[in-house]
């Protein structure tokens, strides 16, 4: 029977010939992640840790990065429960402060193979799908539940075919493609369903498929999926994983999907999610001109180094307007490292910017540069909840890094394409 | 029995606000700021047994537990919508909390109207109106009715242990 990528993979992780729709299948994943939240869930099970142990050791990876440095007592607190829980039950992939955002790490550090199937205890766990990984988000209990047996449930999911043509045009971006889609889709548009992507995506590169696949869950999907080429081998490789040691697994060319789109990556332009959803997307042109008193470059989404490129491209020897804040949050340590040496972090500060730790930051509305009532914030993020960066009677536009630079240069929302790219 | 009724895409910092993700996880520490951005009476009107009514995709957004664990620690006897998102609707099957997806229902559905709920049959009258909703499948129903996953969980490692 032909199938989709989802369908693949969870019958071949289940042992089974096929699976369709709608079907219960139990796996054993490969890794599951949990990040700041891992005080919580083990102190769910503290007594049945003490009892039964860890099932899989090697399966849980924990990256610090909510809130860090430690923002209060509570906050430190839980660090330290987990550098003790790490240490007590001989946790082999820990990742302290620094280290980066959890889905950047997961990534760079190969624990997303092609093929592999990984659960994260954070919505943005579907972001592994740029790499052909099979991977998707669930909740505090269930990760504490996995830490007891090492397997969960998964219903097969309808899939959706996404089928690209054309080539983006800078400075439009995989950015504006995803939110295009979301607007297209609407919030729940991809509930429950796995996004698969088919067609000419050799344009894209694997920091915008990234960004693409990040974005899944705010159509609601299970999981996007990207399949294996050329970029995604090149990627690996430099990174010391060479094709023999994963196995791709992609959709059959006769796979039945619940709805095709094409999409001419052409004919997408620059655009803005307007508060207070991430489906209210309108052109750029709709939102030029609102004001903005803070820009946040980087997060999971949009934090890796060709992100800052392309803002400091924008940046580079001018400096941001008067009573703009624009911070800069890199996704990982290995990035912003990158861009001291390369200068492109030099040419972000020098034009006004505040650099945060590689890290959440202020996107979850924790830390480190939360909204005061009345403000606006454009942002590379992929949230714009009301009260998503800790005040509800704040605003948040959610679009491309060139956007947010050309925004900080103004002090107000600015068409990317009227702006000098040096 | 109160129904509190809201509408599309309420979403999980609605439910919860995030800046409360790292500070707040246990049911008394959760219940102050329960639908604190949405419904400011909510958490201090809300009774076991009421019930919450609302449109499509309720509970998207993050993965964080704290709408799920203090909707069922309040009392809340059933979450009826037109649709879920994924992540809320597994994290409510682990915390042994009833959604009922039932749109008709949810149309149906104008102030004053009673409502009751017989999980058994899987059906809903809205006022004298009666419309029926999918039950869950055995397995996941199991998980549900051991009143959640980490109970569920326990059983299952006990039941391991004695084979053994």
């Amino acid at each position: 029977m032909p199938m989709t990528f989802a369908e693949k993979i969870l019958a071949a992780r289940s042992g089974r010939e096929s699976a369709a729709p709608g079907e219960i299948v139990t796996i054993q994943p490969d890794y599951l992640l949990s990040h700041d939240n891992t005080a919580a869930i083990i102190g769910k099970i503290s007594d049945e840790l003490e009892e039964y142990g860890v099932a899989r050791p090697e399966m849980h990876i924990i990256v610090l990065d909510h809130v860090i440095p430690a923002a209060n007592e509570k906050a430190a607190t839980n660090h330290h429960k987990i550098r003790a829980y790490v240490a007590r039950n001989e946790i082999p992939h820990f990742f302290d402060i620094g280290s980066g955002i959890c889905h950047q790490v997961v990534m760079e550090e190969g624990f997303a193979l092609p093929g592999h199937v990984l659960v994260g205890s954070d919505s943005h766990t579907c972001s592994y799908g740029a790499l052909g990984a099979f991977s998707t988000g669930i909740d505090r209990t269930e990760a504490a539940a996995l830490l007891l047996t090492g397997e969960t449930w998964f219903k097969v999911p309808k899939s959706i075919k996404i089928t690209l043509k054309g080539n983006l045009t800078p400075p439009v971006s995989a950015k504006d493609l995803i939110l295009s889609l979301i607007g297209l889709l609407g919030a729940d548009g991809a509930d429950y369903r796995s996004v698969e992507f088919h067609g000419s995506i050799a344009g894209l590169t694997m920091d915008d498929r990234m960004t693409i696949a990040n974005m899944g869950v705010e159509m609601g999907a299970k999981c996007f999926a990207f399949p294996v080429d050329r970029l995604t081998r090149e990627w690996f490789s430099d990174r010391g994983f060479e094709p023999d040691s994963y196995e791709p697994v992609w959709a059959d060319v006769a796979a039945n999907y619940e709805r095709e789109i094409d999409v001419d990556l052409g004919e997408i332009g620059p655009v803005v999610s307007l508060p207070h959803t991430v489906d209210n997307v309108k052109p750029v042109e709709d939102a030029v001109g609102m004001v903005v008193h803070q820009c946040l470059l980087g997060t999971c989404t949009n934090g890796r180094y060709s992100d800052l490129q392309v803002a400091a491209k924008i940046l580079r020897g001018n400096t941001v307007s008067d009573g703009v804040r624009l911070l800069v949050l890199p996704a990982s340590r290995e990035i912003l490292n990158q861009a001291i040496q390369s200068g492109v972090a030099s040419d972000l500060i020098q034009a006004g910017a505040v650099l945060l730790p590689p890290g959440c930051g202020p996107c979850l509305g924790a830390h480190q540069g939360v909204l005061a009532p009345g403000e606006r914030c454009i942002s590379t993020a992929n949230r714009n909840f009301k009260g998503r960066m800790g005040c509800k009677e704040a605003e948040i536009v959610l679009a491309s890094p060139a956007t947010v630079a050309a925004s900080a240069l103004t002090g107000r929302i600015t068409d990317p394409r009227e702006v000098e790219i040096s | 029995m109160n129904v509190w009724v809201y509408g599309d895409d309420i979403n999980t910092d609605m439910l919860f606000p995030g800046k409360y993700t790292y500070t707040c996880s246990t049911p008394e520490e959760i219940k102050p700021h329960l639908l604190e951005d949405l419904d400011p009476g909510f958490a201090g009107a809300v009774q076991a047994g009421d019930i919450i009514l609302a449109g499509k995709n309720f509970g998207c957004g993050s993965s964080r537990e704290q709408p799920s664990v203090g909707l069922k620690s309040v009392g809340i006897t059933a979450v009826v919508a037109k649709s879920f998102a994924r992540i809320f609707y597994r994290s409510a099957i682990n915390q042994g909390l009833l959604l009922v997806e039932c749109p008709d229902a949810v149309e149906a559905f104008k102030p004053g109207d009673t409502l009751d709920l017989d999980v058994e049959t899987g059906r809903i009258s809205v006022g004298s109106r009666e419309f029926t909703f999918p039950q869950l499948p055995e397995r996941i129903l199991s998980i549900r009715n051991a009143g959640g996953l980490l109970p569920f969980t326990r059983n299952l490692l006990k039941e391991r242990e004695d084979v053994s």
